[in-house]
C-alpha cells in the first residue's frame, strides 16, 4: 500500500519544529507500525538529504512502554489495548494519510522528532512508588501473608501499567492521574504497601503537580487509550487514599 | 469542584420543587407560590442555605476557571491532528464552556427575577378578590391585599388590606394606607406598620412567560415571552449536558467508584441529569402555552 505520512520533525528541544510530509510506497499490511517507520527511515537515509526520524522503541512486543506515537489523533493509533509496536499496517488502507506526532504535554518535553522526555514519570516513582523492605535476616515465605484474591488481582491489574504515557497524551488536560493512580493502587491494595501508604500518595501527587501535568476532569480518555486498560477505579482509589492521607497523615 | 457541584445538585432539587408550584392553577397556586417565596426570603435557615449556594456557585465558577487555565497550560503545544471523540464523551470535554453558559444564564436569571424581587420598589403585591352577594342580590367584588401578619382592622376586614384603602383619593390625592419598603403597609402619617404584604412573584413570573396580568397585578404580558421561554429551555439543555458528566464525575473525584455501586450511581446521575432540567424546562413551556 501507498501512504502519505505527515510527521512531526524537530531537531532538538529548542527547535520550533513542524509537520513534514513523506510519501511511502510498497508498505506491507503485515508490517508493524514501527517496521513501517524503519522502512521510511531507510528511504530517508538512502536519499541522504536529511537525518532519519528519531522515535522511541525497545522491546517491540508491547511490554516495555517505550514506543510513544500519537497516530491519527490517538495515542498508539486507532486500535485498542495495544502499544504502537503492536499496531499493524492492516489497520490502515491504501492511500491513507497518517499524522504522526509526539506526546504533547508540558511534563513531556520533546527531545527530538517523536522522542519525548518521560523522566517526569521516573521522578514521580522516586517520590513514593516503592515499598521499603528489610533485607537483614531470612527471607519471609511469600505465602505467609494472606491477601484476598480480589485485592491481589486488582493490584496486579494496576501493576501492569508500563508507564508509556499514553494516558497523558490522550487526556485533554495532559493529566497523569491514571499513571500515578496505578502506581499508588498496586501498593495500596497490598499489606506490604500499607506501611508507607499515606506518605506515598501525598508525595507522588505533589511530584505529579510539580511536573506540570494537568488536573483530572474524569473524561475517561486515558483508560480508553491505555494499552494495558488500566481502570478509572484506580483514580477513584487514589482520590480516596489522598483524602484519607490529607486528613490523617503526619 | 465535586463538593460544591453536588451541593448545587441538591439546590437544583429544592429549587425545582419550589418552581413546580407555579403549575398549581388559580388563586391556590398564586397563594402557594408567593407564600413559598416569602418563606424562602425570611427563614433564617434558608438564609444560611442561600449564602451557601451563592458561595458554591462562585467557588465552583472560580475553581473551574483556575483548573481550566492550569489544564490549558499543561499542554502548551496542541496536536495538529486530534480525535478526542474516539476516547471520551462530548459533555466531558466541554464542561468549562457548558458551565460558563450556565453562569451567564444564572446572571440573566438573577437580573430578571432575583434583582426584581429584592430591589424593585414598586413591586406588585399579591391581591385577591372576594366575591359576595350584596343584600340587594347582585354580586360585588371586593379586592384586598393578602398580608402575612395580622393587620389592624380596617373597614371591618382583619388580616387583609383593602385595595381601596391604598388607592389615592381623586380629590385630596391622599390615601388611607401607604406601602413602604416594598411590602409594608402603614396608615398614612403614622409610624406603626400595620401589615406586611406578599410580593406577587407568581404574577411577575407568569407575565414574564406571556400571561397578561394587566388587570390584576398591573403587569402586561412580556412581548418577548417566546424568546424568554426558548432561552430558558436552551439553558436547561445546557444544564442537562453539564450534569450528564458532572454528577458521576463528582463521585469519581470523591473516590466513590467500585464494581458494586458505580453502575447505580452512574445510572442515577443520568436519570437526574435528564429529569431535573426537564422539570425546570416544562414549567415555562406550560406557562407559555396556557397564557
Amino acid at each position: 500500500m501507498k501512504l502519505t505520512l505527515k510527521i512531526w520533525r524537530q531537531k532538538n528541544a529548542n527547535d520550533k519544529g513542524g509537520i513534514k510530509t513523506y510519501s511511502l510506497d510498497n508498505v506491507s499490511e503485515h508490517m508493524s507500525f514501527l517496521e513501517m517507520m524503519d522502512v521510511l527511515n531507510e528511504q530517508i537515509i538512502a536519499e541522504g538529504k536529511e537525518e532519519p526520524i528519531a522515535f522511541d522503541h525497545d522491546c517491540r512486543e508491547g511490554i516495555c512502554g517505550m514506543c510513544s506515537m500519537h497516530i491519527n489523533g490517538q495515542p498508539h493509533g486507532p486500535d485498542r489495548a495495544i502499544t504502537t509496536c503492536q499496531l499493524h499496517m492492516r489497520s490502515f488502507n491504501d492511500g491513507d494519510t497518517i499524522y504522526i506526532e509526539p506526546w504533547r504535554a508540558k511534563g513531556f518535553p520533546v527531545i527530538k522528532d517523536l522522542v519525548v522526555d518521560r523522566s517526569a514519570f521516573d521522578r514521580i516513582q522516586h517520590a513514593g512508588g516503592f515499598v521499603s523492605v528489610g533485607t537483614s535476616g531470612n527471607t519471609q515465605d511469600a505465602n505467609a501473608i494472606p491477601i484476598p484474591k480480589a485485592d491481589a488481582d486488582k493490584a496486579f491489574d494496576a501493576a501492569t501499567c508500563i508507564g508509556c504515557g499514553a494516558c497523558v497524551a490522550a487526556c485533554k488536560n495532559a493529566s497523569a492521574m491514571l499513571f500515578v493512580s496505578a502506581k499508588v493502587s498496586q501498593f495500596a491494595l497490598l499489606p506490604q504497601g500499607k506501611v508507607e501508604a499515606k506518605r506515598r500518595v501525598l508525595n507522588m501527587v505533589e511530584q505529579m503537580d510539580k511536573e506540570g501535568f494537568g488536573n483530572c476532569t474524569n473524561t475517561g480518555a486515558c483508560s480508553v487509550e491505555c494499552p494495558k486498560e488500566i481502570s478509572l477505579e484506580n483514580i477513584a482509589r487514589m482520590n480516596r487514599e489522598y483524602l484519607k492521607a490529607s486528613v490523617t497523615g503526619e | 469542584m465535586a463538593l460544591t457541584g453536588l451541593f448545587l445538585c441538591l439546590f437544583l432539587v429544592g429549587h425545582l420543587l419550589g418552581n413546580l408550584q407555579l403549575l398549581i392553577p388559580g388563586d391556590d397556586g398564586q397563594r402557594a407560590f408567593n407564600e413559598y417565596a416569602y418563606f424562602m426570603t425570611h427563614n433564617p435557615f434558608i438564609k444560611i442555605l442561600s449564602y451557601l449556594t451563592y458561595f458554591s456557585i462562585l467557588f465552583h465558577a472560580v475553581d473551574g476557571l483556575v483548573l481550566t487555565i492550569q489544564n490549558k497550560k499543561a499542554r502548551p503545544i496542541k496536536y495538529a491532528y486530534n480525535k478526542p471523540e474516539r476516547n471520551s464523551k462530548l459533555p466531558s470535554r466541554y464542561m468549562a464552556i457548558l458551565g460558563s453558559a450556565i453562569l451567564i444564564f444564572i446572571i440573566m436569571h438573577m437580573a430578571n427575577f432575583w434583582a426584581v424581587m429584592h430591589f424593585q420598589e414598586d413591586i406588585p403585591l399579591e391581591k385577591m378578590t372576594y366575591v359576595f352577594e350584596s343584600p340587594s342580590g347582585e354580586s360585588v367584588d371586593f379586592d384586598y391585599y393578602t398580608t402575612h401578619n395580622n393587620g389592624v382592622t380596617i373597614n371591618n376586614f382583619r388580616n387583609h388590606v383593602p385595595v381601596s384603602a391604598v388607592e389615592k383619593d381623586s380629590l385630596t390625592g391622599k390615601s388611607d394606607v401607604v406601602i413602604k419598603n416594598q411590602t409594608e403597609f402603614y396608615v398614612d402619617g403614622q409610624k406603626k406598620k400595620i401589615a406586611e404584604g406578599y410580593k406577587d412573584l407568581h404574577s411577575i413570573t407568569l407575565a414574564f412567560f406571556g400571561h397578561d396580568k394587566e388587570d390584576k397585578a398591573g403587569l402586561p404580558a412580556n412581548e418577548y415571552a417566546i424568546v424568554a421561554v426558548l432561552l430558558y429551555v436552551l439553558a436547561m439543555v445546557v444544564l442537562a449536558f453539564h450534569l450528564w458528566h458532572g454528577f458521576a464525575s463528582a463521585f469519581q473525584t470523591l473516590g466513590f467508584k467500585n464494581e458494586k455501586y458505580t453502575k447505580l450511581l452512574d445510572g442515577f446521575g443520568k436519570v437526574f441529569s435528564v429529569l431535573v432540567p426537564l422539570g425546570f424546562a416544562i414549567i415555562p413551556i406550560i406557562l407559555f402555552l396556557t397564557k
